[in-house]
């Protein structure tokens, strides 16, 4: 969907291709945008998952890096860790812990990061059940909550299929990331995209990062690594595509994402139609009563 | 409003008039969506900066409105950042405009339970007073006989977060006062990189700048967590890495680092050295060297005395090992033919002082000088072309290294035979005329007892595999601070004056003519101009005062008599001799090794004065340190007085900072300080005001260096120095104060005045080069117009060897200068770091001396024999040649020699900083894992600049340590809980962080474990947890003095450590089952 901009001029649809496979977990994304935006820091939470003590994506967190420590190999890496292909039967061991420790006996390992964000979906289920129009899809065709309308209702909350958006404790209202409404409105990159070190966050036309983004998932297969996909840049999948889209090494449930996001509000058409109809039945019926109790 | 504008801007009205029916987009826009501006487009104006954390050097843009700082984010000019920043670069808005910094002076008297407020001028009177009193008290006109002029009751540390010229002010109020305990961050952190580097090639800094990783064909990453301590300088390995080149981290941990490499080795910690050593006995074997390169560009042909014996001989030693002083007599070491003459007044520089441990040379920090001009050699030597001489460098290394095979590597550091022939293959088939290699390392192998010998042996793999001065080859250390290279160039190390001329010493060094025969004189170079620095230096530190008559002041200086280190102030400060002491952005309690003796001798100071943004826990142990939990002290116990002064941040001072490239880029101030926030340099140039009015009236002589020094800056008008000015001084300037334009200009008859010889040219034309922004995009990859690096604006050292022995480039891929045989000059992309118009067939006549006999082909001008040292003739105390010796706490015996340590270590045995037992003896496995300490990407070292800022606090909340899944299973460690890790020095406590990350290697037929600790925390700030530096020894390498924190041993234990004085109690039973005394681990 284009929209057009107040100048007549067909404004591309701008989002986020982030390419996980170079991103270093730095984390520059998420202190980048909680400086821009303001967001608060919400609290000091050691959570053992590897390195993330973020946790997931909030009111208060609008990027956040997922860290997935894995016995996998990756292709074209090697690592001298983890175990290979020995499966564990929980059987007790007559050696000592560590003893067959070399690193041939331990196989490969990777560690996967990620920069997980809104997705700015096509379809968004937020904007459609949002009631008093504080979501909306703005003229880049992202999904922005307008903090002058928003009352805080939460109906968005559980209409994301992705659980982005939530409800910030101390002001009841919804906030999700904006793609820096503000910035891109005046031609800046978004926050998050400007700081990220390696370009793992790539921000522009959604056209032109499509066709980046399969140009890259082809070298990657090309150099073997056969588990590279692309998560959300295609239109036809539940949510009409997103316009922040991913390039994974793994199952998108890895990171935390839904294999086969739909958008929430799809069957809603068809549940009217059937509520309608079951009404008019039901209308029928209540006709067809009392016309018959007159015979 | 028009009511039909009102009406139009009903939604309802849109959602029917316009095309969004469903109302979903334009028509559902509200007013706050209309009014949207990014907060950026309103600035009043947009500074210029550079980022204040690590040396990577990232541009910022700082927007202000107001007078207030706004915004601040990446500048995309700079060709170093290309507007990137990291999480800490990222959260500089918070850290300089957050509620966490400190805005008023505060006080706290001797025996005092709390702070108190005292106003700024009365805080300056005060220290300026304490500062006089002390001096008086502890002045030192002589030692042992001998001319000192100095205080030994005031010391100084920090710089390295400060502005090169702020370090320039400390260290010539220091000098004029006769402060030599000068210190700075570049102690604990780079030191040995300075000697390491500046033996092998002529100068301590980097050889290559970042940017140009991306030519490289293999980068090994060793000792360094690259992309965790410098995300943004990291896109150059991804760049490389995009282009096609192999990428290889070896390191204990699989960290961020790893995870994006293509080959990550585990290794033990502490054992690098066998593993490259091991490399370049493959490279010598399987013939893999650059043959060419070699032979024109290396001392491999040069024959060696005879009165050299190897370690392979000496079983762990070299020949001229003196057990009693447990030092080297380095003339044993030294080229044939080349006299170490004994006469007085024309000694060695290693001279050492036999008898008179007080007047100890060898510990007085001489490698360090090598960090602009090698080692001096005063004669020239005998050369075998053909490398066949048994006594040529080439056949001694090759003897040397021979024993470091594959097997031997595995057995030492756990690598596996294929996994390190594997990295052998990457690393030789990309080191040729056609490709190159570069290696980045940091503080992983600097911080060792054989520091400096770590980044020799790199120097010497380099150096045979050709990759020394050409494009995508060299060797990158990664600094970690944001000038903490322009505190070693400007240094404020009591080792080092300016330009890395070394501190005079007492013992024979009191005349200016002594001094230079001592300390220069090589056979040639542009050493041999030492003189000419130093008369400029000090023309630029006491003006018309310096005359050919007096000297030009070189008896104010005061003078060295051994090693007046930060660890040696330490030790002072416990033994109550040093009394008064500087934090200048330093945070000891929690960066420096043995973070409880460093508390300890802070306890036992009459005064102290703490310079940074928060309380951090140098400033406040006397009122909440872990020994007041401990009950070893109450507060009203303390006799010392603090005064803590809040510091400005980079965003309101201007200022240059020497990033990892030696670039020195400015910055410009965007804003003023509020409340007491004052520059470091307003502060020094403050209180040399106060000292010098007090003073104005002496007559005592021990003054005039004070009354006299160059101290006339102009003011901005709110009474911060010009730092202008100063960089003024610092480049120096002609008699008629012409600004020079390079260091060729000084003369040695006083007619120039320059603060720092390696700068002179910063201000070429008058014009401040290190202001220079000239967007990255408009220029090609060397950038020569943003900003100016160190020397002369080089960006890569040593480029002459960037073409063959005739100039001509090794292969049109990897050219980067070269003769221009019709003009008669070098040329290229990058400036050429050799005499412009010698042409490489020259050779210099017989008699030549200095840089008159440098040839065409001495690519190492500042070495004095122009060549790079694979063999280290002199300069370093330690050994010409690296060799693998264990750290000082380590579970293994030597394999390779019975010399199990290094013999020339450090050690400071105290009860407050004892040894662990020696390998193989009984007691031994009290503390059987090896540890190994670290930085994460979203905390800045000892953690004063990023656990009191929330958004970086928040990604890394809690002090950790990582261990193996078997180690836990081995300990009953869980995940997420807690454990408990021991020394024989302290106790701390950690989550416990279980992950595959950490692998046991098995070394000498045994498993072992390897604990990681990262050791950012301390217990103040938003984020809190125990320093992981509590753990740690001071063992010192004897070059540079730099302690060994990145391999020592440990028990952990699950569960929180004990309160009170519990605390102590299981580090003393722990010591009771080691049986330790002050003698454990003090032998071989």
């Amino acid at each position: 969907m284009n929209v057009s901009t107040d100048s007549g001029a067909e404004q591309p649809r701008l989002g986020f291709f982030t390419d996980t496979s170079v991103c270093i977990g730095c984390k520059a994304c998420e202190v980048a945008c909680k400086e821009w935006n303001m967001v608060p820091e919400d609290g000091l939470d050691f959570t053992g998952m590897s390195f993330d003590n973020t946790g997931g994506l909030s009111a208060d967190t609008w990027r956040h890096v997922a860290f997935v420590e894995q016995r996998e190999p990756l292709a074209h890496q090697e690592t001298g860790l983890g175990r290979r292909d020995t499966v564990d039967l929980g059987m007790p061991s007559f050696e000592l812990p560590g003893a067959s420790a070399a690193p041939e006996e331990r196989g490969e390992f990777r560690w996967l990061m990620s920069s997980d964000v809104c997705k700015h979906c096509t379809h968004a289920a937020c904007v459609d059940v949002c009631p008093t129009g504080a979501l909306f899809h703005t003229e880049f065709d992202t999904v922005v909550v307008q903090q002058d309308i928003c009352n805080g209702c939460g109906y968005c909350i559980p209409a994301c299929p992705y659980g982005v958006i939530d409800r910030r404790e101390d002001d009841g209202r919804a906030w999700k990331c904006t793609l820096c409404y503000d910035r891109v409105g005046d031609g800046l990159e978004p926050a998050c995209a400007k700081a990220c070190p390696t370009d793992s966050i790539q921000f522009g036309d959604l056209d032109e990062l499509r066709e980046r983004a399969a140009q890259r998932l082809e070298d990657l297969h090309g150099a073997g690594v056969s588990s590279a996909r692309l998560y959300g840049e295609d239109p036809d999948d539940g949510v009409g595509g997103n316009g922040a889209f991913f390039l994974l090494l793994d199952e998108p449930e890895v990171y935390g994402l839904p294999p086969d996001p739909v958008v929430t509000t799809r069957d809603l058409p068809s549940m009217w139609r059937h509520a309608g109809a079951a009404a008019v039945v039901m209308l029928a019926g209540v006709a067809a009563t009392f016309l018959g109790g007159r015979k | 409003m028009g009511v039909r504008t009102w009406i139009e801007s009903w939604p309802v009205y849109r959602q029917l008039t316009g095309e969004d029916p469903t109302g979903r987009g334009a028509a559902a826009k509200s007013r706050w969506s209309e009014d949207l501006r990014p907060r950026t487009e309103d600035a009043d104006r947009v500074v210029k900066s550079v980022c204040p954390f690590c040396a990577v050097g990232c541009g910022q843009n700082v927007y202000v409105k107001d007078e207030q700082v706004v915004q601040i984010e990446g500048d995309p000019d700079s060709p170093v950042s290309r507007g990137r920043l990291c999480p800490k670069g990222s959260a500089s808005l918070q850290l300089t405009t957050g509620p966490s910094r400190e805005e008023k002076v505060l006080y706290r008297r001797p025996h005092g339970t709390d702070w108190e407020a005292l106003d700024l001028d009365t805080a300056m009177r005060m220290v300026a007073d304490r500062v006089v009193d002390t001096r008086e008290e502890t002045w030192q006109e002589e030692s042992n006989g001998r001319r000192v002029a100095r205080t030994m009751g005031i010391a100084s540390l920090g710089g390295a977060t400060l502005d090169n010229e702020e370090n320039y002010l400390i260290k010539k109020l220091h000098s004029a006062l006769g402060v030599v305990q000068v210190e700075n961050q570049a102690r604990v952190c780079h030191s040995s990189t300075v000697a390491g580097l500046g033996t092998s090639f002529g100068r301590g800094g980097a050889t290559m700048f970042l940017q140009d990783l991306q030519n490289s064909d293999c980068i090994v990453i060793e000792g360094s967590n690259f992309a965790e301590a410098h995300p943004v300088g990291f896109q150059w390995v991804m760049e490389a890495k995009a282009r096609g080149a192999v990428v290889i981290h070896v390191d204990p941990r699989f960290s961020r680092t790893s995870a994006l490499a293509d080959l990550h080795v585990p290794i033990r910690a502490g054992t690098d050295i066998a593993f490259l050593g091991g490399i370049i006995n493959h490279v010598l074997t399987e013939g893999k060297y650059f043959e060419g390169y070699v032979k024109a560009f290396t001392n491999a042909s040069t024959i060696v005395t005879d009165e050299f014996r190897d370690t392979e001989d000496l079983d762990g030693l070299f020949s001229g090992f003196d057990p009693a002083a447990r030092d080297y007599d380095v003339s044993k070491w030294t080229y044939e033919g080349v006299e170490v003459a004994a006469a007085a007044g024309d000694r060695n520089q290693l001279y050492k002082a036999r008898s008179e441990e007080e007047l100890d040379v060898s510990r007085s920090g001489r490698p360090e000088q090598q960090g602009a001009g090698g080692a001096v050699i005063r004669h020239a030597s005998r050369q075998d072309e053909t490398l066949q001489d048994p006594r040529c460098v080439f056949q001694i290394l090759k003897r040397h290294y021979e024993r470091y095979t594959p097997e031997m590597v595995e057995e030492i550091c756990g690598i596996p035979k294929e996994t390190f022939l594997r990295v052998c293959r990457h690393l030789t088939e990309n080191s040729n005329k056609d490709r190159t290699s570069a290696f980045c390392y940091a503080v992983g192998w600097t911080q060792h007892t054989v520091g400096s010998q770590y980044i020799r042996t790199a120097s010497i793999l380099q150096l045979l595999l050709g990759n020394i001065g050409r494009p995508g080859g060299g060797i990158q250390a990664l600094r970690g601070h944001a000038s903490i290279q322009g505190s070693s160039d400007v240094p404020t190390l009591f080792d080092l004056l300016p330009g890395y001329l070394p501190m005079p010493h007492a013992h024979e060094e009191q005349d200016l003519g002594s001094y230079v025969r001592a300390v220069g004189h090589p056979h040639k170079g542009f050493w041999s101009n030492m003189e000419a620095y130093t008369v400029s230096l000090l023309k630029a530190w006491w003006g018309e005062n310096a005359t050919a008559d007096n000297d030009y002041c070189f008896g104010y200086l005061p003078r060295l008599t051994g090693s007046h280190s930060t660890y040696d102030t330490v030790m002072a400060q416990i033994r109550g001799e040093c009394k008064g002491y500087f934090l200048m952005g330093e945070n000891p309690a929690v960066g420096s090794a043995n973070s409880r003796a460093q508390r300890m001798g802070m306890a036992n100071l009459d005064w102290l004065v703490v310079r940074d943004f928060s309380l951090i826990e140098s400033a406040t142990w006397w009122k909440d340190g872990p020994e007041v939990e401990s009950e070893e002290y109450r507060p009203e116990d303390i006799g010392t007085e603090v005064f803590f002064f809040p510091a400005a941040a980079h965003t309101e001072k201007s200022g240059t900072f020497t990033n990892t490239n030696r670039t020195l880029q400015w910055h410009d101030r965007a804003v003023h300080p509020s409340g007491d926030r004052r520059s470091d340099l307003w502060f020094m140039h403050r209180l040399g005001e106060l000292i010098r009015q007090r003073l104005a009236a002496s007559e005592d002589p021990k003054d005039r260096p004070v009354q006299e020094l160059t101290w006339g800056y102009p003011l901005e008008p709110d009474g911060e120095p010009d730092a202008a000015a100063i960089l003024r001084e610092i480049n120096g300037h002609d008699a008629e104060g012409r600004p020079l334009d390079a260091y060729t200009e000084l003369r040695s008859d006083g007619s120039t005045s320059c603060g720092c010889w390696i700068y002179c040219g910063v201000f070429k034309d008058g014009v401040n080069q290190a202001a220079r922004k000239k967007p990255g995009s408009e220029q090609d990859w060397i950038a020569a117009e943003w900003a100016w690096s160190w020397p002369d604006n080089r960006r890569i050292l040593y480029n002459r060897a960037s073409a063959d022995e005739d100039g001509r480039p090794w292969s049109p891929r990897k050219s980067l200068v070269w003769w221009d045989a019709e003009r008669g000059e070098w040329t290229g992309h990058d400036r050429p770091d050799f005499e412009k118009h010698k042409a490489p067939d020259h050779r210099p006549s017989d008699g030549a001396e200095g840089v008159e006999a440098l040839s065409g082909r001495d690519a190492f001008i500042m070495q004095s024999d122009g060549k790079g040292w694979l063999y280290a003739p002199a300069g370093l105390n330690d050994g010409p040649m690296p060799t693998h010796y264990e750290p000082q706490d380590t579970p293994f015996d030597n394999p390779l020699y019975a010399q199990g340590r290094n013999p020339t270590r450090l050690l400071y045995p105290h009860e407050y900083n004892l040894y662990h037992p020696d390998p193989g003896s009984p007691e031994a496995d009290v503390y059987p894992y090896v540890v190994t300490t670290y930085r994460v990407t979203e905390h800045f070292t000892s953690g004063g600049m990023s656990r009191w800022t929330p958004y970086l606090a928040e990604l890394q909340p809690a002090f950790f340590c990582e261990v193996s899944p078997e180690l836990a299973a081995e300990r009953g460690l869980s995940h997420g809980d807690w454990a408990t890790v021991v020394t024989a020095r302290n106790a701390v406590e950690a989550r416990v962080m279980v992950t595959d990350r950490m692998a046991p290697l098995r070394v000498q037929g045994r498993v072992v474990h390897q604990i990681g600790m990262p050791y950012h925390w301390g217990p103040n700030g938003y984020s809190t947890g125990d320093s992981a530096n509590e753990l740690m020894s001071m063992a010192l390498d004897p070059n540079v003095h730099i302690q060994e924190v990145k391999a020592l041993t440990a028990d952990i234990r699950p569960g929180r450590r004990p309160r009170g004085p519990g605390r102590r109690e299981l580090v003393r039973s722990y010591r009771r089952r080691a049986r330790i005394t002050e003698s454990t681990g003090t032998g071989e």
